[in-house]
């Protein structure tokens, strides 16, 4: 495959250009949002909810009397405060069923962390004492924690609505033929799986400062968030304060991965509180706070189901989710699991398809996007689900994939639940994996063992996924019913010196946009990396822009700084044109200089043109001076990268010890503008992948307390649990953008879970393990391990 | 409580809360927020610091338990605007992303090979076990430490 | 993330400590290394009034050759012990035990006092000095005692000390070409044990567990059934008697007690008993 028109790449665009953004990292000198010095500001300390589910009644007046405290409210304190509730901007069907979110919790918690009282002091260690001082009485309710109980709407959260059914959502585009392939199916497979809660963990934890101006009723925003353009928007309709007087800025972040995808209480509060208090008020967030205060990630309960002839062929996949929603609807949580719902079935060529999800609330923190959001998931199912296959038609998982791919001369290929993949050539990754991991000799050596009867159970776990990336086409968004568009803003200004800048509105924190921008910039305009300035996430300097989340920033904002260079490339021209007295055809333009064909002495570089059209002396007719561009991109379709991903592991039956002794990673995400960034995106994608599968789960009791709410119980592994990572790459580009980009953000920890797990299960399965929820900890192994020598008695 | 301590070199001297964390000390009254905070458990080693030498968590000393010391932050490793091998390895082979874990991170690597000039990957890999990392997957750190002690040997 | 407020002592001796600690009673607290206090404090698991900072008594701070003991001080640090040569020649597993101690930079603060004054039956310096059988040095206002290992630890997070008692140096005999091993099972190398072992050969074996009660433990089961002649399989399947393991995230009580029997066996191996 080719991409469409794609001019052969100069030597910047693919090459390992160092990233722009180090040196300031490296030396200290990025500053984090509790890096700001503002003076006199106000903190806020939020007293949060102890108890999963309680009527709570709040008295602030022992914090008032605090030392330093300028200020404590309860959520009654503050109704008046609001415009509208906090956000869900992605009501997933007509009847979906909402509580109303305050920022302040009033009369009734929900989760433990839900925000019961916010005291304002003068010092960081105020607030946090004040927090102490407030007395809150608990008229406990029973916790609804279990995902299955809740369903069953015995205990609710929220006796309003009735239900703890949000909304059930449902794909099936051929009932009959689902039925039918089930009904004449030579093999099926049934399986459940359990999507643990996640923590995303992003290092930094959230924080949030407001500056009011001095008059004029300006704010200004400085928040740790992904998605400095939507959180204006929103932040203007929950506080009421007018759009345009609200200027929004992320500075360096540390880290999202979903979690700053969102509008949060606190940021919302520290606004309706520098505007009551008139002076800045700042906020950040501990991490064990974070715990319970950001949203977490995955927490579903997957059935899944296949039907395959006798060759392993499969015929339909029929899935029903139950999804964790936690106790309020944040920004996207009731789109999450649908963001997967067209993927379950995986690489494969299925015919017959069909997704049902339900959303339910339970007393704990709302779940939300956490890296990968719904593909993680569908791809861990459909991936289990076709190793159990295997083993059911007895046939080597690598070839039961081979069997059902998407052939190679299908694409662009129509799936059976609507989606078009934009490009895909499957055989080569995994033939590639399985080479770089010695497939074949790791067989044999696992069947010498296990002749050997040794307890260290060496197992291979194969995953190859394909995600939906670039959010996103902003039609299918309204198909979805999305409460926002997918398109992404650029400028590009070549300024009269001929510096470049480039204005996007996606917002880096931790992607390395400003190199990859700048490398875009410099292949199209022929100026040298280096002289290329990004700006971003600040909505006074970046007007336009929806943002970085969904690996959707080189695929739709990349594309959108090509397109406005090709612009400002076309204007070039034309003014060149003029200049030198000649054609716009007889005009060639490469290494930044428009040539005339066959004169080559008569050439002008493009910030001679840049100067020119400052000047705007000597421009043609009816132009307008200055050489920049505007582009706003809406991308015609997702992208679709994909790869196969291999883990072994050796397992120890004893203790039940998963050591993950190699990872190898084949992936494909259309050409690469820098591979030094695409693989870090890779490597760390992975581990968070494998961290599900082994390490990190958000634990509850039964009383709905989590239990691993700080990094010395919540297992973020370091670098000596990691394994180091074997990549290699296949590049398929995407017909959908003329880069033939893909998106890479998400890729690694969407293959990683399932191979691990994969890798575990075909350890132990000599011993009838047939499955193990994750994280596979060495209890839970050691338990199934148990179980199933048990069982087998 | 008063607290004297030589921090990059030069001498500071404040009074504060005996409370007052050295990561709040060098932060907010110092001023240099290069040192970061990650967590409230002393498991992250995002504020690492070197404390006579040697990496300590910064969120787990008093800055009263420094007083007298000499103290290096992640400001004063590179001199004359010249990255520090450490630093200048981590920028070679992409040993950061969002760059939050970072100064802690090249703090305890520059700590690690003061005690061990030639590690191993896996003296490497232990040598971090107390900085957590959530973009890189640690592969391109771990390159980077391993060639900044290569750097140094030759 | 920030303490509540303290007052702070700084002690330049280990009589101005103990007076401190006499003064104040039982509002005060020791500070060492601060890496088992000071989280606490940070979450305000533990609200000191005062604290008696003793961090800066260097003539604590020491490994000592003592005839047929190695004498250390009890302000030396974790990664004084890990880095020793007299340990490496007489102690081999007490150095090895300490480099497994959280993570470098724990190890730079953290000191062998605290660990054992805090009494954490999770830590792993208590379960290889009950091993190799060591004594305890405590000086309070009347003078020094010496208290066997054996009888130190008393309760969760207590210690026979008294509250005007500053622990100021732990004695472990030499063992030279003992046999020893110690296994610490964590999920993170950062980690506390789920379950540890130390086991010490020497003419008898000593063997101690982590975390399988409320104190650090001797396997007093295991020792026994040594003694008597069973094998290290033998005698591992006893690890867990007398033990009342807790649970947590980690474990259960039965998957410590699993791996208690199976640790043990690996130990008493590796050991060569
Ligand atoms: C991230 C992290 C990971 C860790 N991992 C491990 C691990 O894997 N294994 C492990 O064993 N430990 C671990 N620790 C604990 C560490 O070893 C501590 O350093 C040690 O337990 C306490 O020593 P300290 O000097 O820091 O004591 P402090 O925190 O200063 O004091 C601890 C307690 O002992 C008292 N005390 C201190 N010194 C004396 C004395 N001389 N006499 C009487 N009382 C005294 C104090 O009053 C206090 O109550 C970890 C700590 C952290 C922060
Ligand atoms: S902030 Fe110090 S270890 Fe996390
Ligand atoms: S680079 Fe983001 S946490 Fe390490």
């Amino acid at each position: 495959m080719t991409a469409t028109e794609t001019p052969a790449a100069t030597t910047v665009l693919g090459s390992r250009l160092l990233r722009k953004e180090d040196p300031a990292l490296l030396t200290g000198e990025g500053r984090y949002v509790d890096d700001l010095v503002v003076p006199g500001a106000l903190w806020l300390g939020l007293v949060r909810s102890t108890v999963a589910h309680a009527r709570v009644s709040v008295d602030v007046g022992p914090a008032l009397d605090a030392p330093g405290v300028v200020a404590a409210f309860t959520g009654d304190d503050l109704l008046d405060a609001w415009a509208a509730p906090l956000p869900c901007a992605w009501p997933v069907t007509e009847d979906m069923k909402a509580p109303e979110h305050r920022p302040v919790a009033a009369g009734t918690a929900c989760y433990v962390g839900d925000i019961v009282a916010v005291v304002v002091a003068e010092s960081r260690a105020a607030a946090r004492d004040a927090v102490e001082a407030v007395l809150v009485d608990y008229d406990e309710l029973p916790a609804v924690v279990d995902l299955e109980e809740a369903a069953e709407d015995r205990v609710l959260v929220h006796e309003d609505l009735g239900t703890n059914r949000s909304y059930t959502w449902e794909l099936t585009p051929d009932a009959d033929a689902v039925e039918r392939a089930f009904a004449e199916a030579a093999h099926t497979v049934s399986e459940r799986y359990v999507q643990q809660r996640l923590i995303p963990a992003a290092m930094e934890p959230r924080g949030v400062v407001v500056v009011p101006a001095p008059h004029g009723g300006e704010y200004t925003v400085y928040s740790s968030t992904q998605i400095p353009h939507i959180l204006k928007v929103m932040l203007a309709a929950t506080t009421g304060v007018p759009e345009h007087k609200i200027r929004v800025i992320a500075p360096a972040v540390g880290g999202g991965f979903g979690s700053k995808l969102n509008v949060y209480a606190e940021e919302v509060l520290a606004l309706a509180l520098a505007r009551k208090l008139g002076r800045p008020v700042r906020w950040t967030e501990e991490r064990s706070e974070a715990a319970v205060a950001t949203i977490q990630g995955r927490g579903q309960i997957q059935h899944i189901e296949l039907a395959a002839d006798a060759a392993g062929k499969v015929t339909a996949v029929r899935v029903r989710l139950l999804a964790d929603l936690g106790a309020y609807l944040q920004l996207v949580t009731p789109g999450i699991p649908l963001l997967g719902a067209f993927l379950y079935h995986g690489v494969y060529d299925i015919p017959a398809y069909s997704f049902s999800c339900t959303g339910v609330f339970t007393t704990k923190t709302p779940t939300d996007a956490y890296r990968g959001a719904g593909r993680p998931e569908a791809t861990y199912a459909i991936e289990r689900a076709m190793d159990a296959l295997a083993v059911e038609v007895g046939v080597d998982p690598a070839e039961i994939r081979r069997r059902n791919f998407i052939p190679t001369d299908a694409f662009p290929y129509s799936s059976a639940p609507g989606l078009v993949f934009d490009s895909g050539d499957y055989e080569p990754a995994l033939a590639r994996a399985l080479e770089m991991v010695g497939y074949e000799e790791l067989r044999a050596e696992q069947a010498r063992r296990r002749e050997s009867g040794s307890t260290a159970h060496l197992g291979v776990g194969i995953s190859f996924y394909v995600e939906m990336c670039g959010l996103a086409p902003s039609r299918v968004l309204a198909s979805l019913n999305f409460g926002a568009g997918g398109w992404e803003a650029a400028t590009v200004r070549v300024l009269p010196t001929g510096m470049v800048q480039v204005v996007t509105g996606t917002s880096p924190h931790g992607q390395g946009h400003e190199t990859s921008w700048s490398m875009i910039v410099a292949d199209r305009l022929g100026v040298d990396p280096d002289h290329v300035e990004v700006l971003h996430s600040d909505t006074d300097v970046s007007p336009h822009g929806l943002d970085t989340y969904g690996s959707r920033s080189l695929a739709v904002g990349g594309t959108a700084v090509w397109h406005a260079c090709e612009k400002v490339v076309a204007k070039a021209r034309t003014i060149a044109a003029h200049q030198l007295e000649v054609a716009e055809e007889d005009l060639e333009f490469s290494g930044g200089q428009f040539q005339v064909r066959g004169s080559p002495d008569r050439a002008m570089p493009i910030q001679a043109v840049a100067f020119q059209a400052f000047l705007a002396h000597d421009l043609p007719e009816g132009m307008e001076p200055g050489l920049s561009a505007q582009v706003v991109w809406d991308p015609p379709n997702f992208t679709f990268p994909f790869g196969a991903h291999i883990a072994v592991v050796e397992v120890d039956e004893e203790t039940g010890r998963v050591q993950l002794l190699r990872y190898v990673a084949v992936d494909d995400c259309g050409n690469q503008v820098n591979p030094l960034i695409v693989e870090g995106q890779v490597h760390g994608g992975i581990l968070q992948g494998v961290a599900q599968a082994l390490w990190e789960e958000a634990a509850y009791d039964g009383d709905g307390n989590l239990r691993s709410a700080t990094l010395a119980d919540y297992l973020v592994p370091s670098a000596a649990e990691a394994p180091s990572y074997e990549l290699d790459h296949t590049v398929t580009p995407s017909p959908t953008n003329p880069m033939g980009v893909k998106g890479v953000g998400e890729a690694g920890t969407i293959g990683a879970a399932p191979a691990v797990m994969n890798a575990i299960v075909d350890a132990l399965s000599p011993l009838g393990v047939t499955d193990i929820d994750m994280p596979a900890s060495p209890h839970r192994v050691w338990s199934a391990i148990r179980a199933a020598k048990e069982a087998q008695q | 409580m008063k607290v004297a301590v030589t921090v990059n070199g030069t001498k500071q001297e404040h009074e504060v809360e005996p409370r007052t964390l050295l990561v709040h000390y060098l932060r907010e009254v110092v001023g240099l927020t290069g040192t970061n905070i990650g967590c409230d458990t002393s498991s992250c080693g995002a504020c690492t610091v070197l404390l006579d030498g040697q990496s300590v968590k910064s969120c787990t000393v008093l800055a009263v338990q420094a007083d007298g010391a000499e103290i290096t932050t992640i400001e004063g490793l590179a001199s004359d605007g010249q990255l520090h091998p450490m630093q200048e390895a981590f920028r070679q082979h992409h040993g950061l992303q969002c760059g939050y874990c970072t100064p802690g991170m090249v703090m305890a690597a520059v700590s690690l090979l003061d005690e061990n000039p030639a590690p191993t990957e896996a003296e490497v890999r232990e040598g971090l076990e107390g900085n957590l990392c959530r973009c890189t997957g640690y592969h391109n750190i771990v390159k980077a430490v391993l060639a900044a002690a290569e750097g140094a040997a030759s | 993330m920030i303490p509540a407020k303290f007052d702070y002592v700084r002690a330049g001796s280990a009589a101005e400590a103990i007076a401190a600690l006499g003064e104040h009673g039982d509002e005060a607290k020791l500070l060492a290394g601060g890496h088992s206090l000071l989280p606490l404090m940070k979450l305000r698991l533990a609200t000191p009034a005062v604290l008696v900072d003793v961090g800066r008594l260097d003539d604590l701070r020491y490994i000592r050759d003592a005839g047929d003991q190695i004498a250390i001080g009890a302000l030396t640090r974790h990664h004084d012990l890990e880095t020793s040569d007299l340990l490496a020649e007489q102690c081999p597993m007490l150095r090895h035990v300490a480099h497994l101690v959280g993570d470098p930079q724990v190890r730079h603060r953290g000191t062998i006092g605290g660990s054992l004054a805090h009494a954490d039956p999770a830590s792993d310096l208590p379960a290889a000095v009950l091993a190799l059988g060591g004594t305890l040095v405590a000086r309070g206002p009347d003078g020094e005692r010496e208290i066997a290992a054996t009888e130190f630890f008393t309760g969760f997070l207590e210690s026979a000390l008294a509250g005007d008692e500053l622990l100021t140096e732990i004695r472990v005999p030499k063992v030279p070409g003992a046999g020893w091993s110690y296994q610490k099972f964590n999920r993170r190398a950062q980690d506390w044990a789920i379950v540890g072992v130390a086991a010490v050969r020497n003419g008898t074996t000593g063997v101690a567990l982590v975390n399988m009660g409320t104190t650090p433990l001797r396997a007093t089961a295991v020792e026994e059934a040594l003694a008597g002649g069973a094998s290290a399989a033998e005698a591992a399947e006893r690890a867990d008697e007398g033990t009342e393991p807790t649970a947590d995230l980690n474990a259960s009580e039965e998957y410590r007690r699993h791996l208690a029997r199976v640790l043990t066996r690996r130990a008493l191996e590796e050991a060569g008993a």
